[in-house]
Protein backbone atom coordinates (compact mmCIF):
# COMPACT_ATOMS: atom_id res chain seq x y z
CA UNK A 1 0.00 0.00 0.00
CA UNK A 2 2.90 2.42 0.48
CA UNK A 3 2.68 3.34 -3.54
CA UNK A 4 -0.83 4.40 -2.80
CA UNK A 5 -0.41 8.07 -2.35
CA UNK A 6 1.47 9.08 -5.43
CA UNK A 7 -1.83 7.43 -7.49
CA UNK A 8 -3.63 9.69 -4.72
CA UNK A 9 -2.07 12.25 -5.28
CA UNK A 10 -2.02 12.03 -9.25
CA UNK A 11 -5.81 11.30 -8.95
CA UNK A 12 -6.72 14.13 -6.82
CA UNK A 13 -4.62 16.62 -9.21
CA UNK A 14 -6.05 15.08 -12.00
CA UNK A 15 -9.63 16.64 -10.94
CA UNK A 16 -8.51 20.04 -11.00
CA UNK A 17 -7.65 19.71 -14.92
CA UNK A 18 -10.96 18.56 -15.52
CA UNK A 19 -14.13 20.69 -16.22
CA UNK A 20 -16.95 18.36 -15.40
CA UNK A 21 -15.32 18.19 -11.79
CA UNK A 22 -15.86 22.20 -11.32
CA UNK A 23 -19.80 21.77 -12.86
CA UNK A 24 -20.28 19.04 -10.49
CA UNK A 25 -19.03 21.46 -7.74
CA UNK A 26 -20.79 24.39 -8.69
CA UNK A 27 -23.86 22.12 -9.00
CA UNK A 28 -23.31 20.82 -5.47
CA UNK A 29 -22.74 23.96 -3.90
CA UNK A 30 -25.73 25.42 -5.58
CA UNK A 31 -28.12 23.17 -5.02
CA UNK A 32 -26.59 23.41 -0.76
CA UNK A 33 -27.24 26.79 -0.56
CA UNK A 34 -30.94 26.70 -1.75
CA UNK A 35 -31.76 23.68 0.39
CA UNK A 36 -29.82 25.89 3.31
CA UNK A 37 -32.63 28.49 2.87
CA UNK A 38 -34.80 26.00 5.23
CA UNK A 39 -32.56 26.26 7.68
CA UNK A 40 -31.32 30.13 7.56
CA UNK A 41 -34.40 32.14 8.46
CA UNK A 42 -35.13 34.38 11.27
CA UNK A 43 -37.22 32.04 13.80
CA UNK A 44 -36.01 28.75 13.07
CA UNK A 45 -33.59 26.89 15.02
CA UNK A 46 -29.96 27.21 14.29
CA UNK A 47 -29.02 24.03 12.81
CA UNK A 48 -28.42 22.11 9.93
CA UNK A 49 -30.55 19.37 9.63
CA UNK A 50 -32.26 19.82 6.77
CA UNK A 51 -29.22 21.08 4.68
CA UNK A 52 -27.76 17.22 5.63
CA UNK A 53 -30.57 15.55 4.73
CA UNK A 54 -30.37 17.10 1.21
CA UNK A 55 -26.98 17.07 1.00
CA UNK A 56 -26.94 12.80 0.83
CA UNK A 57 -29.70 13.38 -1.77
CA UNK A 58 -27.45 15.54 -3.89
CA UNK A 59 -24.30 13.42 -3.64
CA UNK A 60 -26.50 10.38 -5.07
CA UNK A 61 -26.05 12.32 -8.11
CA UNK A 62 -23.25 14.13 -7.55
CA UNK A 63 -20.52 11.50 -6.15
CA UNK A 64 -21.27 8.95 -9.76
CA UNK A 65 -19.79 11.71 -11.80
CA UNK A 66 -16.81 12.18 -9.96
CA UNK A 67 -15.96 8.72 -9.38
CA UNK A 68 -17.34 7.88 -12.98
CA UNK A 69 -13.83 7.83 -14.13
CA UNK A 70 -11.29 6.50 -11.67
CA UNK A 71 -11.09 3.20 -13.43
CA UNK A 72 -12.97 3.46 -16.53
CA UNK A 73 -10.63 6.01 -17.54
CA UNK A 74 -7.63 3.83 -17.13
CA UNK A 75 -8.91 0.73 -19.27
CA UNK A 76 -10.53 3.21 -21.99
CA UNK A 77 -7.26 5.06 -22.68
CA UNK A 78 -5.03 2.03 -22.32
CA UNK A 79 -3.01 3.36 -19.38
CA UNK A 80 -4.01 0.41 -16.87
CA UNK A 81 -0.97 -0.92 -18.58
CA UNK A 82 1.41 1.14 -18.02
CA UNK A 83 0.21 1.47 -14.03
CA UNK A 84 0.24 -2.33 -13.62
CA UNK A 85 3.24 -2.71 -15.33
CA UNK A 86 5.06 -0.88 -12.73
CA UNK A 87 6.08 -2.04 -9.32
CA UNK A 88 2.58 -1.41 -7.90
CA UNK A 89 -0.20 -4.02 -7.14
CA UNK A 90 -4.20 -3.83 -7.27
CA UNK A 91 -4.42 -2.70 -3.80
CA UNK A 92 -2.40 -0.01 -4.07
CA UNK A 93 -4.14 1.10 -7.09
CA UNK A 94 -7.48 0.82 -5.42
CA UNK A 95 -6.51 2.73 -2.20
CA UNK A 96 -5.36 5.19 -4.37
CA UNK A 97 -7.96 6.15 -6.40
CA UNK A 98 -10.14 5.97 -3.31
CA UNK A 99 -8.22 8.20 -1.24
CA UNK A 100 -7.53 11.21 -4.38
CA UNK A 101 -11.48 11.10 -5.35
CA UNK A 102 -12.35 11.22 -1.51
CA UNK A 103 -9.70 14.14 -0.93
CA UNK A 104 -11.57 15.62 -4.14
CA UNK A 105 -14.92 15.30 -1.73
CA UNK A 106 -14.00 16.74 0.97
CA UNK A 107 -12.97 19.65 -1.11
CA UNK A 108 -16.35 19.47 -2.31
CA UNK A 109 -17.89 19.62 0.62
CA UNK A 110 -15.42 22.13 2.75
CA UNK A 111 -16.95 25.27 1.49
CA UNK A 112 -20.95 24.58 3.40
CA UNK A 113 -18.49 24.89 6.56
CA UNK A 114 -19.66 28.66 5.92
CA UNK A 115 -22.97 28.07 6.09
CA UNK A 116 -22.37 26.60 9.87
CA UNK A 117 -20.19 29.62 10.15
CA UNK A 118 -23.26 32.13 9.00
CA UNK A 119 -25.42 30.35 11.38
CA UNK A 120 -22.86 30.73 14.39
CA UNK A 121 -23.31 34.58 13.63
CA UNK A 122 -27.17 35.12 13.85
CA UNK A 123 -27.77 32.36 16.74
CA UNK A 124 -26.41 30.15 19.21
CA UNK A 125 -25.45 26.96 17.26
CA UNK A 126 -24.95 23.51 18.79
CA UNK A 127 -21.45 22.99 17.23
CA UNK A 128 -21.35 18.91 18.19
CA UNK A 129 -24.54 18.32 16.65
CA UNK A 130 -23.21 20.15 12.90
CA UNK A 131 -19.73 18.13 13.89
CA UNK A 132 -21.63 14.95 13.96
CA UNK A 133 -23.44 15.79 11.25
CA UNK A 134 -20.04 16.17 8.75
CA UNK A 135 -19.15 12.68 10.26
CA UNK A 136 -21.75 11.17 9.08
CA UNK A 137 -21.46 13.31 5.80
CA UNK A 138 -17.89 12.30 5.13
CA UNK A 139 -18.59 8.60 5.65
CA UNK A 140 -21.58 8.74 3.53
CA UNK A 141 -18.68 10.57 0.73
CA UNK A 142 -16.18 7.52 1.83
CA UNK A 143 -19.07 4.72 0.90
CA UNK A 144 -20.22 6.49 -2.40
CA UNK A 145 -17.01 7.32 -3.67
CA UNK A 146 -16.10 3.58 -3.14
CA UNK A 147 -19.67 2.18 -4.56
CA UNK A 148 -18.60 4.78 -7.64
CA UNK A 149 -15.28 2.78 -7.94
CA UNK A 150 -16.26 -0.36 -7.96
CA UNK A 151 -18.96 0.35 -10.59
CA UNK A 152 -16.20 2.56 -12.33
CA UNK A 153 -13.89 -0.78 -12.28
CA UNK A 154 -16.11 -2.64 -14.55
CA UNK A 155 -16.87 -0.97 -17.38
CA UNK A 156 -14.44 1.33 -19.39
CA UNK A 157 -17.44 3.75 -20.44
CA UNK A 158 -17.73 6.96 -17.93
CA UNK A 159 -20.90 7.16 -19.25
CA UNK A 160 -22.07 3.35 -17.96
CA UNK A 161 -20.18 3.82 -14.47
CA UNK A 162 -22.01 7.05 -14.19
CA UNK A 163 -25.22 5.54 -14.75
CA UNK A 164 -24.93 2.40 -13.03
CA UNK A 165 -23.35 3.90 -9.93
CA UNK A 166 -25.96 7.02 -9.62
CA UNK A 167 -28.67 3.79 -9.77
CA UNK A 168 -26.67 1.56 -7.53
CA UNK A 169 -26.90 4.74 -4.45
CA UNK A 170 -30.54 5.73 -5.62
CA UNK A 171 -31.67 1.92 -4.78
CA UNK A 172 -29.74 1.57 -1.86
CA UNK A 173 -30.26 5.06 -0.21
CA UNK A 174 -33.46 6.60 -1.52
CA UNK A 175 -35.51 3.96 -1.91
CA UNK A 176 -35.32 2.25 1.45
CA UNK A 177 -36.03 5.47 3.01
CA UNK A 178 -38.75 6.36 1.26
CA UNK A 179 -40.65 3.79 1.44
CA UNK A 180 -39.69 2.34 5.47
CA UNK A 181 -42.34 6.00 5.39
CA UNK A 182 -44.98 3.44 4.00
CA UNK A 183 -47.34 2.20 6.65
CA UNK A 184 -48.30 -0.61 4.51
CA UNK A 185 -44.42 -1.92 4.28
CA UNK A 186 -43.62 -5.46 5.47
CA UNK A 187 -42.43 -5.97 9.17
CA UNK A 188 -39.35 -7.81 7.53
CA UNK A 189 -38.92 -5.07 5.15
CA UNK A 190 -39.09 -2.22 7.10
CA UNK A 191 -36.17 -3.88 9.53
CA UNK A 192 -34.19 -4.12 5.94
CA UNK A 193 -34.98 -0.74 5.21
CA UNK A 194 -34.16 0.73 8.45
CA UNK A 195 -30.64 -0.59 8.01
CA UNK A 196 -30.07 1.15 4.50
CA UNK A 197 -27.88 4.35 4.15
CA UNK A 198 -30.01 6.77 4.55
CA UNK A 199 -31.76 6.14 7.99
CA UNK A 200 -28.19 4.89 9.44
CA UNK A 201 -27.46 8.87 7.86
CA UNK A 202 -29.95 10.46 9.49
CA UNK A 203 -28.97 9.33 13.22
CA UNK A 204 -25.35 11.86 12.38
CA UNK A 205 -27.43 14.55 11.32
CA UNK A 206 -29.76 14.66 13.96
CA UNK A 207 -26.36 14.59 16.61
CA UNK A 208 -26.44 10.87 17.09
CA UNK A 209 -23.27 8.77 17.04
CA UNK A 210 -23.87 5.25 17.25
CA UNK A 211 -21.07 2.89 17.17
CA UNK A 212 -23.04 0.71 15.07
CA UNK A 213 -23.47 3.18 12.69
CA UNK A 214 -19.42 4.18 12.07
CA UNK A 215 -18.69 -0.05 11.73
CA UNK A 216 -21.33 0.22 8.40
CA UNK A 217 -19.97 2.77 7.04
CA UNK A 218 -16.73 1.84 7.48
CA UNK A 219 -17.28 -1.77 6.87
CA UNK A 220 -19.39 -1.25 3.84
CA UNK A 221 -16.71 0.98 2.41
CA UNK A 222 -13.95 -1.79 2.77
CA UNK A 223 -16.34 -4.57 1.30
CA UNK A 224 -16.40 -2.03 -2.34
CA UNK A 225 -12.46 -1.85 -2.34
CA UNK A 226 -12.23 -5.23 -1.63
CA UNK A 227 -14.72 -6.04 -4.49
CA UNK A 228 -12.61 -3.48 -7.05
CA UNK A 229 -9.52 -5.08 -5.91
CA UNK A 230 -11.08 -8.12 -6.96
CA UNK A 231 -12.59 -7.02 -10.07
CA UNK A 232 -8.68 -5.43 -11.11
CA UNK A 233 -6.94 -8.92 -10.47
CA UNK A 234 -9.24 -10.25 -12.59
CA UNK A 235 -7.92 -8.65 -15.35
CA UNK A 236 -4.41 -10.63 -15.39
CA UNK A 237 -6.57 -13.34 -17.07
CA UNK A 238 -8.57 -11.89 -19.22
CA UNK B 1 1.16 -18.26 -27.88
CA UNK B 2 2.30 -22.17 -28.08
CA UNK B 3 5.10 -23.47 -26.31
CA UNK B 4 8.13 -20.72 -27.30
CA UNK B 5 11.35 -20.43 -25.32
CA UNK B 6 13.77 -18.40 -25.81
CA UNK B 7 16.92 -16.31 -23.85
CA UNK B 8 18.16 -12.92 -23.77
CA UNK B 9 21.63 -12.35 -22.61
CA UNK B 10 22.75 -9.32 -20.84
CA UNK B 11 23.37 -6.31 -22.64
CA UNK B 12 21.77 -7.75 -26.09
CA UNK B 13 19.14 -6.17 -28.13
CA UNK B 14 17.26 -8.58 -29.35
CA UNK B 15 14.12 -8.43 -31.72
CA UNK B 16 11.03 -9.78 -31.96
CA UNK B 17 9.74 -10.00 -35.11
CA UNK B 18 6.46 -11.38 -36.79
CA UNK B 19 3.58 -10.20 -38.20
CA UNK B 20 0.22 -8.52 -37.09
CA UNK B 21 -1.67 -10.85 -34.90
CA UNK B 22 1.88 -12.96 -34.43
CA UNK B 23 1.69 -12.64 -30.52
CA UNK B 24 4.38 -9.99 -30.09
CA UNK B 25 2.79 -7.76 -28.03
CA UNK B 26 0.87 -11.14 -25.75
CA UNK B 27 4.74 -12.71 -25.04
CA UNK B 28 5.78 -8.81 -24.33
CA UNK B 29 2.77 -8.41 -21.65
CA UNK B 30 3.10 -11.70 -20.14
CA UNK B 31 6.81 -10.70 -19.59
CA UNK B 32 5.96 -7.53 -18.04
CA UNK B 33 3.55 -8.82 -16.19
CA UNK B 34 0.58 -7.45 -17.53
CA UNK B 35 -0.83 -10.31 -18.37
CA UNK B 36 -0.21 -14.44 -16.71
CA UNK B 37 0.76 -17.06 -18.69
CA UNK B 38 -1.78 -19.79 -18.41
CA UNK B 39 1.13 -22.38 -18.66
CA UNK B 40 5.20 -22.13 -18.56
CA UNK B 41 7.09 -19.36 -16.91
CA UNK B 42 9.73 -16.67 -17.27
CA UNK B 43 12.69 -15.54 -15.41
CA UNK B 44 13.69 -11.87 -16.23
CA UNK B 45 17.29 -10.59 -14.13
CA UNK B 46 16.96 -13.98 -11.88
CA UNK B 47 13.28 -13.16 -10.60
CA UNK B 48 10.18 -15.18 -11.71
CA UNK B 49 7.53 -13.44 -13.18
CA UNK B 50 4.70 -15.68 -10.89
CA UNK B 51 6.75 -15.58 -7.52
CA UNK B 52 8.63 -12.04 -8.20
CA UNK B 53 6.01 -9.61 -10.09
CA UNK B 54 7.12 -6.91 -8.04
CA UNK B 55 10.50 -7.37 -8.56
CA UNK B 56 10.41 -8.02 -12.39
CA UNK B 57 8.74 -5.16 -12.78
CA UNK B 58 11.12 -2.60 -10.78
CA UNK B 59 13.83 -3.30 -12.95
CA UNK B 60 12.19 -3.58 -16.33
CA UNK B 61 10.72 -0.50 -18.45
CA UNK B 62 8.10 -1.30 -20.71
CA UNK B 63 7.29 0.86 -23.49
CA UNK B 64 3.54 -0.36 -24.30
CA UNK B 65 2.45 -0.29 -27.90
CA UNK B 66 -0.10 2.13 -27.78
CA UNK B 67 2.16 4.78 -25.42
CA UNK B 68 -1.21 4.96 -22.84
CA UNK B 69 -0.19 8.45 -20.92
CA UNK B 70 -2.34 10.88 -18.83
CA UNK B 71 -3.16 13.41 -21.21
CA UNK B 72 -3.80 16.09 -19.08
CA UNK B 73 -0.76 15.79 -17.12
CA UNK B 74 2.51 18.28 -18.53
CA UNK B 75 5.62 15.81 -19.51
CA UNK B 76 7.76 16.84 -15.90
CA UNK B 77 4.88 16.10 -14.34
CA UNK B 78 3.66 12.75 -15.78
CA UNK B 79 7.50 11.79 -14.85
CA UNK B 80 7.36 12.65 -11.73
CA UNK B 81 4.52 10.33 -11.04
CA UNK B 82 5.85 7.93 -12.61
CA UNK B 83 9.08 7.95 -10.08
CA UNK B 84 6.96 8.52 -7.38
CA UNK B 85 5.08 5.42 -8.13
CA UNK B 86 8.87 3.69 -8.77
CA UNK B 87 9.54 4.70 -4.79
CA UNK B 88 12.14 7.11 -6.53
CA UNK B 89 13.49 9.59 -3.62
CA UNK B 90 13.25 13.22 -4.75
CA UNK B 91 16.87 13.56 -5.57
CA UNK B 92 16.88 10.81 -8.04
CA UNK B 93 13.71 11.42 -9.10
CA UNK B 94 15.29 15.26 -10.29
CA UNK B 95 18.53 13.89 -12.09
CA UNK B 96 16.93 11.13 -13.59
CA UNK B 97 14.06 13.36 -15.06
CA UNK B 98 16.75 15.79 -16.33
CA UNK B 99 18.43 13.23 -17.74
CA UNK B 100 15.88 11.04 -19.78
CA UNK B 101 14.48 14.29 -20.84
CA UNK B 102 17.58 15.17 -22.71
CA UNK B 103 18.30 11.95 -23.44
CA UNK B 104 14.59 11.95 -25.37
CA UNK B 105 15.00 15.33 -27.06
CA UNK B 106 12.36 16.51 -24.50
CA UNK B 107 13.67 19.40 -23.12
CA UNK B 108 11.47 21.99 -25.35
CA UNK B 109 8.06 20.13 -24.20
CA UNK B 110 8.68 19.43 -20.38
CA UNK B 111 6.46 22.06 -19.69
CA UNK B 112 3.95 21.09 -22.18
CA UNK B 113 0.65 19.38 -21.44
CA UNK B 114 0.95 15.98 -22.95
CA UNK B 115 -2.25 16.04 -24.60
CA UNK B 116 -1.04 18.93 -26.90
CA UNK B 117 1.91 17.02 -28.08
CA UNK B 118 2.36 14.94 -31.91
CA UNK B 119 2.43 11.50 -32.01
CA UNK B 120 6.02 11.20 -32.01
CA UNK B 121 6.56 13.24 -28.79
CA UNK B 122 4.32 11.16 -27.14
CA UNK B 123 6.46 7.88 -28.09
CA UNK B 124 9.35 9.95 -26.40
CA UNK B 125 7.76 10.63 -23.73
CA UNK B 126 6.67 6.82 -23.41
CA UNK B 127 10.44 5.79 -23.42
CA UNK B 128 11.63 8.45 -21.21
CA UNK B 129 9.71 6.91 -18.63
CA UNK B 130 10.70 3.37 -19.50
CA UNK B 131 13.95 4.74 -18.99
CA UNK B 132 13.66 6.77 -15.65
CA UNK B 133 14.43 3.91 -13.18
CA UNK B 134 17.60 2.91 -15.15
CA UNK B 135 16.27 -0.65 -15.54
CA UNK B 136 18.32 -3.26 -16.55
CA UNK B 137 15.80 -4.68 -18.77
CA UNK B 138 13.95 -2.32 -21.43
CA UNK B 139 10.92 -3.99 -23.04
CA UNK B 140 9.85 -1.79 -26.73
CA UNK B 141 6.77 -2.86 -27.79
CA UNK B 142 7.14 -1.29 -31.67
CA UNK B 143 8.79 1.64 -30.83
CA UNK B 144 9.45 3.48 -33.95
CA UNK B 145 5.47 3.20 -35.42
CA UNK B 146 4.14 6.39 -36.26
CA UNK B 147 7.06 8.13 -36.21
CA UNK B 148 8.26 10.16 -39.17
CA UNK B 149 12.17 9.03 -40.98
CA UNK B 150 13.92 11.21 -38.80
CA UNK B 151 12.52 10.32 -35.35
CA UNK B 152 12.60 6.65 -36.62
CA UNK B 153 16.42 7.12 -37.50
CA UNK B 154 17.04 9.33 -33.94
CA UNK B 155 14.89 6.70 -31.82
CA UNK B 156 16.62 3.40 -33.83
CA UNK B 157 20.08 5.32 -32.65
CA UNK B 158 18.74 5.89 -28.99
CA UNK B 159 18.23 1.88 -29.12
CA UNK B 160 21.81 1.31 -30.17
CA UNK B 161 23.17 3.59 -28.09
CA UNK B 162 21.33 2.13 -24.93
CA UNK B 163 22.20 -1.80 -25.76
CA UNK B 164 25.28 -1.90 -23.84
CA UNK B 165 24.00 -0.87 -20.70
CA UNK B 166 20.29 -2.35 -20.71
CA UNK B 167 19.19 -5.30 -21.93
CA UNK B 168 16.80 -4.33 -24.57
CA UNK B 169 14.07 -6.77 -26.37
CA UNK B 170 11.64 -4.65 -28.80
CA UNK B 171 8.73 -5.92 -30.81
CA UNK B 172 8.81 -4.85 -34.44
CA UNK B 173 6.95 -5.57 -37.66
CA UNK B 174 9.32 -3.95 -39.75
CA UNK B 175 12.34 -6.47 -40.81
CA UNK B 176 14.77 -3.90 -41.77
CA UNK B 177 14.29 -2.17 -38.53
CA UNK B 178 15.91 -5.33 -36.53
CA UNK B 179 18.66 -5.36 -39.31
CA UNK B 180 19.62 -1.85 -38.06
CA UNK B 181 19.78 -2.28 -34.65
CA UNK B 182 18.92 -5.54 -32.83
CA UNK B 183 21.95 -8.57 -32.17
CA UNK B 184 19.36 -10.99 -32.50
CA UNK B 185 16.08 -11.30 -33.93
CA UNK B 186 13.57 -14.25 -33.22
CA UNK B 187 10.78 -14.31 -35.40
CA UNK B 188 7.26 -15.63 -34.47
CA UNK B 189 4.52 -16.22 -36.28
CA UNK B 190 0.80 -17.99 -35.33
CA UNK B 191 2.43 -17.56 -31.58
CA UNK B 192 5.44 -19.88 -32.78
CA UNK B 193 8.62 -19.04 -32.99
CA UNK B 194 9.77 -20.01 -36.52
CA UNK B 195 13.34 -18.31 -37.16
CA UNK B 196 16.36 -16.65 -34.74
CA UNK B 197 19.38 -15.69 -35.79
CA UNK B 198 21.98 -12.59 -36.17
CA UNK B 199 21.12 -10.06 -38.39
CA UNK B 200 23.30 -11.13 -41.02
CA UNK B 201 21.88 -14.90 -41.03
CA UNK B 202 18.61 -13.36 -41.27
CA UNK B 203 20.02 -11.36 -44.32
CA UNK B 204 21.13 -14.28 -45.90
CA UNK B 205 17.86 -16.68 -45.47
CA UNK B 206 16.26 -13.73 -46.79
CA UNK B 207 18.72 -13.69 -49.94
CA UNK B 208 17.80 -17.15 -50.44
CA UNK B 209 13.81 -15.69 -50.87
CA UNK B 210 14.89 -13.53 -53.13
CA UNK B 211 13.88 -13.34 -56.83
CA UNK B 212 15.43 -11.73 -60.04
CA UNK B 213 12.54 -9.62 -62.72
CA UNK B 214 13.73 -9.39 -66.31
CA UNK B 215 11.43 -7.45 -68.39
CA UNK B 216 12.37 -7.21 -71.96
CA UNK B 217 10.51 -6.91 -75.57
CA UNK B 218 10.22 -10.83 -76.60
CA UNK B 219 7.78 -13.71 -76.74
CA UNK B 220 7.12 -14.86 -73.23
CA UNK B 221 7.23 -18.73 -73.48
CA UNK B 222 10.51 -18.37 -75.65
CA UNK B 223 12.37 -15.72 -73.17
CA UNK B 224 11.38 -18.17 -70.12
CA UNK B 225 12.89 -21.21 -71.67
CA UNK B 226 15.84 -19.06 -72.32
CA UNK B 227 16.01 -17.53 -69.15
CA UNK B 228 15.87 -21.63 -67.39
CA UNK B 229 18.97 -22.74 -68.87
CA UNK B 230 20.85 -20.05 -67.92
CA UNK B 231 23.20 -21.70 -65.00
CA UNK B 232 22.01 -20.74 -61.46
CA UNK B 233 18.62 -20.61 -61.76
CA UNK B 234 16.71 -23.02 -60.15
CA UNK B 235 13.24 -21.84 -61.29
CA UNK B 236 11.42 -19.31 -63.60
CA UNK B 237 8.18 -17.76 -64.12
CA UNK B 238 5.85 -16.06 -66.35
CA UNK B 239 4.96 -12.91 -64.69
CA UNK B 240 3.03 -10.80 -67.37
CA UNK B 241 2.04 -12.44 -70.36
CA UNK B 242 -1.04 -10.08 -71.49
CA UNK B 243 -0.42 -9.76 -75.01
CA UNK B 244 1.79 -6.82 -75.31
CA UNK B 245 5.19 -7.23 -76.17
CA UNK B 246 6.94 -6.95 -73.07
CA UNK B 247 7.12 -10.34 -71.05
CA UNK B 248 8.59 -10.20 -67.22
CA UNK B 249 9.88 -12.94 -66.21
CA UNK B 250 10.93 -14.09 -62.25
CA UNK B 251 13.63 -15.78 -61.92
CA UNK B 252 14.62 -18.06 -58.24
CA UNK B 253 18.22 -18.55 -57.76
CA UNK B 254 20.24 -21.75 -56.22
CA UNK B 255 21.62 -21.14 -53.41
CA UNK B 256 21.24 -17.01 -52.69
CA UNK B 257 23.42 -16.88 -56.21
CA UNK B 258 23.39 -13.49 -58.10
CA UNK B 259 22.11 -14.15 -61.66
CA UNK B 260 21.66 -10.96 -62.25
CA UNK B 261 24.50 -10.32 -65.00
CA UNK B 262 24.01 -13.60 -66.63
CA UNK B 263 20.34 -13.69 -67.46
CA UNK B 264 20.88 -10.40 -69.02
CA UNK B 265 23.90 -11.49 -71.16
CA UNK B 266 21.47 -14.04 -72.14
CA UNK B 267 18.46 -11.50 -73.15
CA UNK B 268 21.27 -9.36 -75.07
CA UNK B 269 22.40 -12.50 -76.51
CA UNK B 270 19.15 -13.37 -78.13
CA UNK B 271 18.65 -9.72 -79.28
CA UNK B 272 15.32 -9.20 -77.06
CA UNK B 273 15.60 -5.17 -76.49
CA UNK B 274 16.57 -5.33 -72.25
CA UNK B 275 14.25 -3.01 -69.68
CA UNK B 276 15.18 -3.79 -66.58
CA UNK B 277 17.05 -6.33 -64.37
CA UNK B 278 16.01 -6.04 -60.73
CA UNK B 279 16.78 -8.04 -57.67
CA UNK B 280 13.12 -8.35 -55.53
CA UNK B 281 13.94 -9.10 -52.14
CA UNK B 282 10.81 -10.64 -50.17
CA UNK B 283 8.54 -8.99 -48.50
CA UNK B 284 8.49 -9.42 -44.85
CA UNK B 285 4.83 -11.68 -45.34
CA UNK B 286 6.95 -13.56 -48.04
CA UNK B 287 9.50 -14.52 -45.84
CA UNK B 288 7.34 -15.64 -43.27
CA UNK B 289 5.60 -18.08 -45.53
CA UNK B 290 8.63 -19.21 -46.80
CA UNK B 291 10.68 -19.16 -43.14
CA UNK B 292 7.33 -20.99 -42.02
CA UNK B 293 6.66 -24.07 -45.01
CA UNK B 294 10.62 -24.68 -44.58
CA UNK B 295 10.20 -25.25 -40.92
CA UNK B 296 7.58 -27.82 -42.21
CA UNK B 297 9.34 -29.41 -44.40
CA UNK B 298 12.96 -29.41 -42.35
CA UNK B 299 11.98 -30.03 -39.27
CA UNK B 300 8.59 -32.73 -39.47
CA UNK B 301 9.97 -34.90 -37.10
CA UNK B 302 10.07 -32.34 -34.92
CA UNK B 303 5.95 -31.41 -35.78
CA UNK B 304 5.03 -34.46 -35.18
CA UNK B 305 6.95 -35.31 -31.60
CA UNK B 306 5.69 -31.63 -30.25
CA UNK B 307 1.69 -33.53 -31.00
CA UNK B 308 2.08 -36.13 -29.19
CA UNK B 309 3.85 -33.96 -26.72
Amino acid sequence: MTRSPAIARRELSSYFYSPIAYVAMALFLLASAFTFWDDFQPGAPAEMRSIFQWMVWLLVFIVPILSMGLMSQEWATGTIESLMTAPVNESDVVLGKFLGSFGFFTVLVAPTLLFAVMLSLFGQTDKSAIACGYLGIILVGALFTSIGLFCSSLTRSQVVAAVASAALLFVTTIVPWWVSGKATLGAFWRVVADQCIMRRYEDFSKGIIDTGNIVFFIAATAVFLFLTVKVLESRRWA
Amino acid sequence: MDRISFDVSKGQIVGFLGPNGAGKSTTLRMLTCYLSPTGGTATINGFNIFHQSEQVRSNMGYLPESVPLYLEMRVEEYLDFRGRLRKMDRESRRKRIDYVIERCWLTTVRRRPIGHLSKGYRQRVGLADSLLHNPAVLVLDEPTVGLDPTQIRETRKLIKDLGGDHTLLLSTHILPEVEAVCDRAIIIAGGKIVAQGTPDELRASRRLNSRVLVECRGPAKEVEAALSRVSGVSRTEIISDNGDPYATIALRAKDGADVREEAARTIIGRGWPLREVRLEHATLEEFFVQVTANQAMGKSEGKTEGKTE
